[in-house]
């Protein structure tokens, strides 16, 4: 049964749901309406947790690295610069192989400060080693976090897993949303089982450094356990399809089978393009789109195969390159596209930034434009929807 | 026993690099730093323990009698013992290597 | 026999948990003050450590120096470690996951780490009431990092960052007092040490192991190789630092100063900074100005101490 509910709040009903035991989180918007709810669970013994009040998204993570370290199913929320002051310790749980989970409400980075949605933040952090996932809806955002502590302590994987969810537009919107029950949850996510923890009886040292020796070796073995995390991933959403009857795959598609054109997107923001598809189908022209719902490990194969015999790709992003001659996922897509000898023409447009709202009609005219549109200048391959010029 | 750095392949590392052989750094000897080393006269040794209590390397052991010697694969020859020492039965001399 | 007076604060003063084979320099009286604190604690205790001289001298991967649970994670944020690694084990302990018992969690920083860039972490976990014993291991500079000047480092010191020259007298700046900021914080138990004083030190870990909530040890820690001595003066420099009142024994039991030594009459700044090369530049001027801030310091402290 469905219940009408914001998607924050669900987000942590979630986290109930995973019976998290230690949660530390500094309040940022938006990602506030979470830890708002997680303290009230705790609070009244709903969820029998360790909620810790740090001073700082810093002091979040590194409180997380010590929890997961000694052992407890471990959680967080956060966005923006939340997440930048979280930097340096993102790539510390990963190298450490700490299986935290963390639901990053996607917000604008300063300057200038703006507390709405894009994708800058997740992008600054996309390299630091943590599994992520994206949620196109409230349904996605609740199944995603239960998946995410299944992957991120399965032994073939131990890795940190970040769920993303766009702020506002899917963080604070009420959507109507089936939970499954804690019976069904405690089967598919049994108890936390570390490999390693912190404690006397068998004690061992956990976060020595790396000589040159070694620290190749260190990080390649790292590497290994996120490339190799794929297949698993794949696996644990296939059967959290047969226990809940939601199924999810690491690419979802939408409409590709008779178009040639299609978008390639992370996010929310599929959700408008999927109203503009529906649109240009009623004018009777096919338009497709491409979801990333797993972003690290990058679905390389997943992607060659939905992408086989398509003409043409948009790639979309809510983030300004910063100097680079195309946004993030453009440049994997094209990387994809180039090593793989395959006939696509991929263009790249950055949108939604800082709250700014994506029109369906704009995906119309993305749609629309593609064959012509050319880049502004040689140093700068990509188009700024919406900019007032 | 742990390996020399440069033979590890990435396999063989534990996940999260974790080191389960606790105390393990004793494999490395850091006696070969020393320049100067303790000559004690045990005679004249008052079994205060000192020595023992103000070693930073931990290479000073009490032996049956209540006396101590001085494990030289890991005295790095600071001298502690020998400036400590109240009755002076410790004496700092030239390593000879 | 000191052995046998050692029994008073542990049951197995043979143990080492910091063996022989670290990589510290010769004469480092902050691994001596790790080891003998570690004696106190004992082997149900987990050390969440601050990168710095501490962690770099014991952890080169494959080998480590401890046989305690030990963990690094980064410079600034021990004591936020240490918040999760508690929390974690008193909700592993609730849920029956775990036996109950009494687990130690001890974070170790030095000066930099604590009363720099880890000042932020430590007041969190400080203000929450975390049950843990946090350990300034304090040398007075970054020392790891090659001698440069901390909030730590004495005034007038020479470092690397704090030179001497026609304009500068080396550093400009007096020490950062941080056990006072550690007792603003209203926990239950704040002491100094030096491993120069070892049962003094003793007696204080004990303390700070059976509190309940926070408690915060800050340890004076010669450092031969920063302070620019010979490697066999480090206690003779530990003693002569509490001996002029540069750096007080105290403590303070939830609330209650305490001095556990008093050094009166103190003995002239100028003895301490004799044979330090950090001091050698400093002019009598300087000594004197510093003279008479260490006696109105120790007089402020005398007032704040019950009799």
């Amino acid at each position: 049964m469905k219940k009408g509910i914001e998607v924050s709040i669900a987000a942590s009903v979630a986290a109930k749901l995973a019976r998290v035991e230690v949660i530390a989180a500094y309040p940022i918007t938006p990602q506030t309406h979470i830890v708002e709810h997680l303290s009230d669970l705790v609070a009244n013994g709903e969820l029998d947790a360790v909620y810790i009040n740090v001073e700082s998204e810093h002091s979040a993570m590194s409180a997380c690295c010590g929890a997961s370290a000694g052992g407890a199913r471990t959680f967080t929320s956060t966005s923006a610069q939340g997440l930048e002051l979280m930097h340096e310790i993102l790539f510390i749980a990963s190298g450490m192989r700490l299986p935290i989970v963390m639901a990053t409400v996607n917000r604008a980075l300063s300057s200038p400060l703006s507390i709405w949605g894009d994708h800058s933040d997740v992008m600054a952090a996309r390299d630091t080693g943590w599994i992520m996932l994206f949620c196109e809806n409230g349904q996605e955002v609740v199944d995603s976090i239960i998946m995410a502590f299944r992957i991120a302590e399965d032994r073939r994987i131990l890795l940190p897993v970040m769920v993303n969810l766009d702020g506002f537009s899917l963080s604070h919107v009420i959507e109507p949303i089936e939970f499954p029950s804690q019976e069904e949850v405690d089967k598919f996510l049994p108890a936390y089982s570390p490999l390693y923890t912190l404690h006397p009886d068998k004690p061992v040292t956990m976060g020595a450094y790396a000589m040159p020796e070694l620290y190749t070796e260190a990080k390649y073995a790292q590497e290994m356990a996120i490339v190799n995390s794929r297949p698993v991933i794949a696996q644990v959403m296939e059967e959290f399809g047969k226990s809940f009857g939601r199924s999810y795959k690491p690419v979802e598609t939408y409409n590709i089978d008779k178009a040639d054109f299609v978008f390639i997107a992370l996010g929310a923001v599929s959700e408008n393009i999927k109203t503009a598809i529906d649109a240009l189908k009623e004018e009777g022209k096919e338009a497709g789109l491409i979801s990333l719902r797993l972003y690290r490990p990058f679905p390389a194969e997943e992607l060659i195969a939905v992408l086989a015999n398509k003409k043409k790709a948009a790639v979309i992003e809510r983030v300004m390159p910063g100097g680079a001659m195309n946004s993030p996922l453009y440049n994997e897509v094209a990387s994809l596209v180039h090593a793989n000898n395959m006939n696509l023409s991929v263009q790249n447009y950055v949108l939604g930034l800082g709250g700014r709202d994506a029109h369906p009609e704009e995906f119309m005219e993305i749609f629309r434009s593609v064959d012509t549109k050319q880049p502004l200048r040689k140093d700068m391959n990509f188009t700024v929807i919406g900019v007032r010029a | 026993m742990a390996k020399p750095m440069d033979q590890y392949k990435w396999h063989e590392l534990n996940v999260g690099c974790v080191i389960e052989e606790i105390g393990n750094a004793s494999e490395y000897k850091t006696g070969d730093w020393r320049s100067q080393k303790p000559v004690v006269n045990q005679e004249k040794c008052i079994k205060c323990g000192l020595c023992w209590l103000f070693c930073p390397d931990a290479a000073i052991e009490q032996m049956e009698d209540g006396r101590y010697r001085w494990n030289m694969d890991y005295c790095k020859g600071c001298g502690i013992c020998a400036t400590e020492c109240k009755p002076g039965a410790i004496k700092m001399v030239e390593e000879e290597r | 026999m000191r052995r046998k007076s050692l029994q008073l604060y542990t049951d197995h003063p043979e143990l080492e948990f910091a063996v022989p084979g670290h990589r510290a320099c010769q004469g480092c009286a902050e691994i001596l003050a790790l080891r003998l604190a570690l004696k106190v604690f004992g082997k149900d205790t987990i050390l969440a450590m601050a990168t710095g001289c501490m962690e770099i001298i014991s952890t080169p991967l494959p080998l480590t120096d401890w046989t305690l649970p030990w963990i690094h994670v980064a410079f600034e944020n021990a004591a936020a470690v240490a918040s999760g690694i508690e929390g974690a084990l008193r909700i592993l302990m609730d849920k029956n996951k775990i036996p109950r018992k009494d687990i130690n969690v001890v974070a170790v920083a030095g000066d930099g780490g604590t009363s720099d860039i880890g000042l932020q972490a430590l007041s969190g976990a400080l203000e929450r009431g975390t049950n843990f014993t946090y350990i300034c291991l304090d040398n007075e500079a970054y020392m790891n990092t090659g001698i440069q000047r901390s909030s730590s480092t004495p005034y007038g010191a020479m470092t690397t960052t704090s030179p001497p020259g026609r304009k500068s007298i080396g550093q400009s700046t007096w020490k950062k007092n941080m056990p006072k900021i550690a007792v603003a914080h209203n926990i239950p138990y704040v002491a100094t040490a030096c491993p120069s004083y070892p049962f003094d030190l003793f007696s204080k870990v004990k303390k700070a192991k059976m509190t309940k909530g926070p408690s915060y040890l800050h340890i004076l820690s010669v450092c031969p190789t920063g302070w620019r001595i010979p490697t066999d003066l480090a206690i003779r420099y530990g003693k002569l630092a509490v001996k002029a009142g540069v750096f007080p024994l105290y403590e303070v039991e939830n609330g209650e100063w305490r001095l556990t030594y008093s050094p009166e009459p103190l003995t002239p700044v100028k003895d301490y900074f004799k044979g330090q090369g950090r001091f050698r530049h400093l002019t009598d001027e300087v000594v004197a100005e510093i003279q008479g801030r260490v006696n109105k310091e120790w007089e402020e402290l005398k007032g704040m101490c019950v009799k």
